[in-house]
């Protein structure tokens, strides 16, 4: 015999049940949304990157075929604006995804650190060194042999990716006030400016080539690629990744890596983006990505974010959470560059340079902890450095 | 094994007093406290709740944030490459000029274990051969090559040669009739770049371990080790246990060696400081001299990253990071066949030197790794592990046959942080099973226990292992 259920008893059920899924039961539909917001927001993001990056290889092309001063800053500035970009899609590390996965993830083609300058070109001291002024090692430059030296002996050389470009740009930073000044002759009059010319394109279309399998790793209308994985995966596992990247990204990586160490060792070199004094402007990049992630407004594409889905279980969690992440990029901004200054011998710990860095430390370390919690009130375990 | 009182002591007290012919098959009534056997957190304190690729990378889960920021200009230092001088990264440069690897995290990556390469094309660098000639008064660097060959190079400098490894299958069956296979390496140096190496050479193949839970290593009382040597097996158990008793580069003294497949180092710093020279060519106050015999001149005449290439304020805070890495948690705590393999793991005696749980002392000079109960499985002695095992190369006091007993905590994770299951000091063992039938020597009878266990008893015992 079939039984009806009246409507309030039915509604009375519901609402034991919704109770009962308390601490972890968020909406599942919520979640998908979130999941997916987050994918649509990688092949922005990456998107954009590629699109800069392109305009970078084109002012290094122009730069090359007439080399000239006004043409190398046109170059610099166009790497400038291309790693604005690129900092911001770092957040998409950290769990074995397209960039960082361990059988063909291009991280460490792309953005390894520290270079290996002198495996790449001459440098004070030892005018003779690196691949470019060694023809007789190395015949022929090509995407090729750039690949396979970065991964001789089974890690990266670092002779590709954003600092090898950097380094070709602007070369060693030996002025205390301010960036590298390669001077134009090394792609016109001086030794083996044309083998130098060569690795920098070459090093320019290897990097646009990676960022180009970024945004099809996550194109919606690609089928069978990572995108495509991550959003048939259940929910909780597409954001055990998500929040394991801006945990890792707030604290192992941000403060601890690219901060405290430059911050401690006080190398004044010992810096991210070292030739071009551009090491805040990555911090501040490096930041903003875990706020994008959180708020789920990645530019063009914009929809739920985690926060959405703390608050439904903690409305004062998630906005304490924001609260935090909003003023951890608001004291990496406030951090004066160039970051170098701040890690000279001498400096006090009470300069203000010193206290900004250390301050933004302090709130990433802080935000870090907090997103711990967070993720554990949605019923999401994750360990982070 | 000598008999010593305290709680480790207990363990062992049970083990040795049971004749190796009856721990097989033994009743319930000889159950030992799982306590002494194991428990969850197995580093005290320090122990961090991780089963993925990240479970070995993690900081002692008791570290204040002062601390933590410590560990981690540590880990960049542990991570990052060396790259060659000079070079504007002045705190990084000085690789080589001949190497094994660019950073520690080369070989140990995601602070695991490395694996021997599948061929002779295989660019895996993480397995290293060092080399000896007896000489009159113990044994000497091989006069060309020096005390370990370095298989890479800056550029413009030759690589001193490389790594040429045979395997040959040995069969074997258990004597319940199911057949195993065991492959027997053959190490060969080729492309030697400076003529053959010398007619009495020894070539001992090390692998680089996971480097989990070292400063709780470090921080176990010197003498509770010394307390259970029994160097001369005065209580004719087969088991000896013989401490490596070596040179303190910081004081000057003789100290306990503990770290090293032969306990050839006394202390985290002066392991880490050693491989800084010996494997990426990073000198330092303790091994100030650059890594090349004479008879390599381009070698010498390199330019240095400087005089030392790692000062001490930065050696001191690797050596920090390597001190306060977590050890995970052991997982399937309540499992029923977890806790019938720890059973058996102590019935065929293998906890006689697998020490399973350690008290820390008091006065480690880093306060969380103080005072905490341990379950690392090991004695840190020196073990005759037979002919089989053996390199034929001295170290200090260790013999041609002896090793120390590795630590086996974690040992469950090297699948899911390093991508392989190749174990023993060459990776030779493709898994737990076969690096326990590689055993011999004072491991023979608990070799032989093993053996004549049932199936099913097997694989309890592996999956205690695998828990771990």
């Amino acid at each position: 015999m079939r039984k009806f259920v009246t409507l309030p008893l039915l509604l009375a059920a519901m609402g034991a049940l919704i109770a009962a899924c308390g601490g972890g039961g968020a909406d599942d539909d919520l979640k998908r949304d979130v999941v997916r917001n987050y994918a649509d927001g990688a092949h922005a993001m990456y998107s954009k990157s590629l699109a800069s990056a392109v305009a970078l290889d084109q002012a290094i092309d122009s730069f090359l075929a007439a080399p000239s001063a006004v043409r190398l800053d046109a170059a610099k500035r166009a790497w400038l604006l291309a790693r604005d970009d690129y900092g911001p899609t770092e957040i998409y590390r950290f769990y074995d995804g397209p960039i960082d996965n361990e059988e063909d993830g291009p991280e460490g083609l792309v953005n390894a650190w520290p270079l290996d300058e002198a495996y790449i070109d001459y440098v004070e001291g030892d005018p003779g060194a690196g691949i470019i002024n060694n023809p007789g090692g190395f015949p022929v430059i090509d995407a090729d042999l750039i690949v396979s030296l970065n991964e001789e002996g089974g890690e990266a050389n670092v002779s590709t990716g954003w600092h090898a470009i950097e380094f070709l740009l602007w070369g060693q930073d030996m002025n205390e006030d301010g960036p590298g000044l390669r001077p134009v002759e090394d792609y016109t009059t001086n030794d083996n400016a044309d083998r130098r010319s060569t690795y920098l394109a070459t090093a320019s279309d290897v990097l646009v080539r990676h960022l180009r399998d970024m945004v099809d790793a996550w194109s919606p209308s690609i089928s069978g690629n990572y995108r495509s994985e991550f959003l048939s995966v259940d929910s909780d596992e597409a954001l055990r990744r998500m929040i394991t990247g801006i945990g890792e990204m707030s604290r192992g990586e941000l403060a601890g890596e690219r901060m405290t160490v430059a911050y401690e060792a006080r190398s004044q070199e010992d810096e991210h983006s070292c030739f071009a004094d551009n090491t805040t402007a990555d911090i501040i990049a490096n930041a903003y990505g875990v706020w994008l992630v959180y708020i789920g407004d990645y530019g063009t594409v914009n929809g739920p974010g985690v926060r959405d889905l703390i608050a439904a279980e903690d409305e004062e969690l998630a906005q304490q959470l924001e609260d935090e992440i909003r003023r951890s990029v608001a004291l990496a901004r406030a951090i004066p560059a160039p970051f170098d200054q701040h890690l000279r011998e001498g400096v006090s710990d009470g300069d203000p340079g010193r206290q900004a860095v250390l301050n933004a430390i302090v709130a990433l370390e802080d935000q870090t902890d907090t997103i711990v919690e967070a993720a554990e009130s949605i019923g999401i375990t994750i360990s982070v450095s | 094994m000598k008999r010593v009182s305290g709680w480790p002591a207990a363990v062992l007290l049970i083990a040795a007093a049971l004749p190796a012919t009856s721990l097989v098959g033994c009743s319930q009534g000889d159950r030992i406290d799982e306590s002494l056997l194991f428990d969850e957190r197995l580093g005290g304190e320090t122990t961090a709740f991780s089963s993925g690729r990240n479970a070995f990378e993690l900081s002692a889960r008791n570290l204040t944030n002062e601390e933590r920021r410590r560990f981690e200009v540590g880990d960049s230092f542990f991570n990052q490459n060396w790259v060659t001088a000079p070079a504007s990264t002045a705190a990084r440069d000085g690789l080589g000029p001949t190497f094994n690897a660019q950073a520690c995290a080369s070989c140990h990556t995601h602070d695991g274990r490395a694996k021997p390469p599948d061929n002779d094309d295989d660019p895996e660098r993480g397995l290293l051969l060092r080399l000896n000639v007896p000489g009159p008064d113990g044994p000497e660097d091989d006069p060309v090559y020096g005390g370990q060959l370095q298989d890479r190079a800056i550029l413009r400098i030759a690589p001193e040669g490389r790594i040429s490894i045979h395997y040959e299958e040995v069969p074997g069956t258990y004597p319940d009739g199911t057949p195993y296979s065991l492959r027997k390496p053959t190490y060969t140096v080729v492309d030697t770049a400076y003529g053959p190496l010398h007619p009495n050479v020894t070539i001992s193949p090390r692998i680089g371990p996971a480097i989990i839970g070292m400063g709780l290593l470090e921080a176990i009382p010197a003498e509770s080790i010394l307390a259970a040597a029994d160097p001369d097996d005065a209580d004719g158990d087969g088991i000896s246990g013989r401490p490596n008793m070596v040179t303190d580069l910081r004081t000057g003294g003789t100290a306990l060696g503990r770290f090293g497949w032969k306990a050839g180092q006394p202390t985290v710093e002066q392991q880490a400081a050693g491989a800084f020279q010996g494997d990426i060519g990073i000198t330092s106050a303790l091994f100030p001299e650059q890594n090349c015999p004479p008879a390599q001149q381009a070698c010498r005449e390199a330019l240095s990253g400087g005089m030392p290439e790692i000062d001490s304020e930065r050696l001191s805070t690797v050596t920090f990071y390597v001190q306060t890495l977590a050890v995970p948690a052991m997982r399937d705590v309540d499992d029923s066949q977890v806790r019938e393999g720890a059973q058996l793991f102590a019935q065929a005696n293998c906890i006689a030197c697998h020490t399973p749980q350690h008290a820390t002392d008091t006065s480690h000079p880093i306060r969380p790794l103080r005072e905490q109960t341990i379950y690392p499985y090991t004695d840190l002695l020196l073990h005759d592990m037979g002919e089989g095992l053996a390199d034929g190369q001295q170290e200090g006091l260790a013999s041609g046959s002896e090793w120390r007993t590795p630590p086996l905590w974690g040992i469950g994770l090297v699948d899911v942080v390093s991508g392989h299951t190749m174990l023993l000091h060459d990776g030779r063992a493709r898994g737990l099973e076969e690096a326990i039938l590689w055993h011999g020597g004072e491991a023979q009878a608990s070799r032989d226990a093993f053996m004549a266990l049932s199936a099913e008893e097997r694989a309890a015992l592996v999956r205690f292992l695998e828990s771990l």
